[in-house]
């Protein structure tokens, strides 16, 4: 498919839908790993709306990025319950494997705070992570 | 031939579920994957005629399937000392069913309450939720009856039922459990809303961060479409943004702008999602409404509880704990029981130094006051607030300093930026606590923190003073 065609595809799925903008960044993020200056101009004129307004959307939520980043993501849960669990102590090793090879993500947890520390590849979860999982986990993203 | 059952809760399976699901099937075992029991530190947790083997590795197996494995054994899962003291009603179904399967939740009780609400007027659910007792769960306490009412008797062509999954906060996963868990439960308790006040349309509005919840509860909406109709729900994902549990700015965002806070009033229930009258509840409260609405459910949900804090809370006990997990029980216990004699102290078996109670916008409370029993009112009087029941704790190596200033370091981070105490002081508080030995600064900070809390558009800016104040109000010698 070409981007025109993705984009179409994408538009169609989501018409007369109400407050349709969230679903259509999600899956234009999806499938292009980025909402970049032309997506948000043709993001804009499907809704009817100005640019400055898809892109003021884009620029407020984490998950939206305006250039792609091909690397493979390592989330990483960093919030107060997986500290509580010692996760900082892990961060400089996992940041040593992860180079410039890897993206190492701080998130604000996955919701896993009583088995931490955790993190997240894709779709896949991990807890109880020791220095050696994690970077374990790290070196093979 | 052997029957085993393994949750597949995203806690169970970032421990390793799979992978024991599997040696279990290629042994020949039938796998049942069901909700968890709640008892995360034994995750895996492997159940086979109601005896339980946790935490199970798939080396295990060929013992447990033999019913050897004694380290591992647990006994009868019902009877095992964290299950048996609880007062289950939202989680009563957890360990037992298989999340998306109807036939489960019909044979547990599954749409009784929707079968007898819908034969009810509106005024006679609402005055059963009023009776009960239910305050929302998401934080606030705002009483549940009220705000229904006040959505029923609003004029709108079009009215909303919003449930707010944005489950963000760190210590909390018991929304996440329902919606993996028990999906139905969830649908039901938002279609007797709808019923109540006269919403066709609902919306769940979950947080990025759990697709496997996404994923049980688009399944689930599909095979409930039949019951619940002509009500239909639809699952809003988020994107990354803490704020959105904010429900004035979860509701932008599910129109599909800036996740920014609203000004109050208007209040949603009169002018919500779209501007319509909008019902908004959190995952727990809507869970809780078939327990009520069941006949007799709202005498029996009132009778729980304390003071004006009735019901059960589903408490999640996570951070250095050795027995974390869910633990659902009527409002009144206190820190002392769920952190000693429930949780088993710290996992690392160091002293307790602080938990922080009701996420990342709650205070740090000290041994000291763990004799606190678990009430809205009496945590108010203690300048510290339940939140959504996440209790995080923390040993005698945290650094309260480094937690305040993360307090900080959040808001921050996480701030829409629409009212100028959370975008600004977020950032100023924290280089004042970076020099906080001056005097100055220390009293700059006092008079920074009464302008966030009073002055702030929502809880974000409003609550951040919490942590920071409670950090060191009690921890005085790591202000150094």
């Amino acid at each position: 498919m070409t981007r025109e065609e993705n984009f179409a595809a994408i538009f169609a799925a989501h018409r007369g839908r109400e407050g349709a903008l969230l679903p259509i960044l999600h899956e234009v993020q999806h499938v292009f790993g980025c909402v970049d200056a032309e997506a948000e101009r043709g993001i804009a004129h499907e809704l009817n709306l100005s640019r400055a307004e898809v892109h003021g959307v884009v620029s407020f939520y984490h998950d939206f990025a305006s250039v792609p980043d091909p690397r493979p993501c390592v989330e990483l849960c960093r919030a107060e319950a997986c500290q509580a669990r010692g996760v900082e102590a892990l961060v400089a090793a996992a940041e040593e494997a992860a180079g410039t090879r890897v993206r190492l993500k701080t998130v604000y947890c996955l919701g896993l705070c009583s088995v931490g520390p955790a993190a997240r590849v894709g779709e896949s979860l991990f807890a109880r992570l020791d220095e050696a999982a994690l970077v374990s986990l790290v070196r093979c993203a | 031939m052997t029957v085993v059952r393994i949750s597949d809760d995203a806690a169970a399976l970032a421990c390793g579920a799979e992978a024991v699901a599997e040696a279990f099937a290629a042994a020949g075992c039938t796998v049942e994957r069901v909700s968890s029991w709640g008892m995360h530190w034994l995750e895996p947790l492997v159940e086979i005629g109601g005896i339980g083997w946790g935490p199970a590795t798939p080396e295990r197996i060929t013992e447990i399937i033999a019913g050897e494995a004694d380290d591992l054994c647990i006994g009868p899962i019902a009877a095992h000392p964290f299950m048996a003291r609880q007062q289950r009603l939202t989680f009563a179904r957890a360990g037992l069913t298989r999340p998306l399967s109807l036939e489960d939740y019909t044979a547990t009780g599954g749409w009784r309450a929707l079968t007898r609400a819908r034969s009810l007027t509106s005024e006679q659910v609402i005055a059963e939720v009023t009776q009960s007792g239910l305050r929302g769960r998401g934080g606030a306490g705002f009483p549940a009856g009220i705000k229904w009412q006040t959505v029923a008797g609003a004029p709108g062509p079009q009215k909303y039922v919003v449930c707010n999954a944005d489950e963000g906060d760190s210590g909390t996963f018991a929304d996440r459990m329902v919606m993996e868990g028990d999906p139905f439960q969830l649908i039901e308790g938002m279609a007797i809303a709808a019923h109540a006040t006269g919403a066709s349309r609902g919306y769940i509005y979950v947080r990025s961060e759990y697709p496997h919840a996404i994923a049980k509860l688009e399944a689930a909406i599909v095979l409930a479409q039949g019951v619940i109709a002509p009500f239909r729900i639809e699952v809003r994902v988020g994107a990354g943004a803490y704020v959105c549990g904010e429900e004035t700015s979860m509701l932008n965002s599910i129109e599909g702008k800036r996740g920014e806070v609203r000004a109050k009033p208007p209040l949603p229930a009169l002018e919500g999602l779209f501007g319509q009258p909008t019902v908004v509840n959190n995952v727990l409260t809507f869970s809780a409404i078939p327990h009520i609405l069941i006949e007799g459910g709202a005498m029996l949900y009132d009778s729980h509880g304390i003071a004006r804090s009735k019901g059960t809370m589903p408490i999640q006990l996570a951070g250095n704990i050795k027995h974390g997990g869910l633990y659902e029980t009527a409002f009144g216990i206190t820190l002392n029981e769920l952190i000693y004699d429930i949780g088993g102290g710290t996992a690392s078996g160091r002293p307790v130094k602080a938990v922080q109670v009701g996420g990342p916008l709650g205070a740090y409370i000290p041994p000291d006051q763990f004799d606190l029993p678990f009430d809205y009112e009496a945590f108010a009087a203690a300048d510290a607030l339940i939140g959504h029941g996440g209790i995080v704790v923390f040993d005698d190596t945290a650094d309260m300093q480094k937690m305040a200033r993360f307090a900080f370091d959040f808001c921050a981070a996480e701030s829409c930026g629409k009212c100028t105490p959370c975008r600004i002081g977020s950032v100023r508080g924290g280089e004042l606590l970076g020099r906080i030995g001056d005097p100055e600064a220390r009293e700059a900070l006092d008079d920074l923190l009464e302008t966030l809390q009073f002055g702030s558009l929502c809880a974000l800016g409003g609550f951040t003073p919490y942590p920071v104040r409670s950090a060191m109000q009690h921890w005085p010698e790591d202000f150094g």
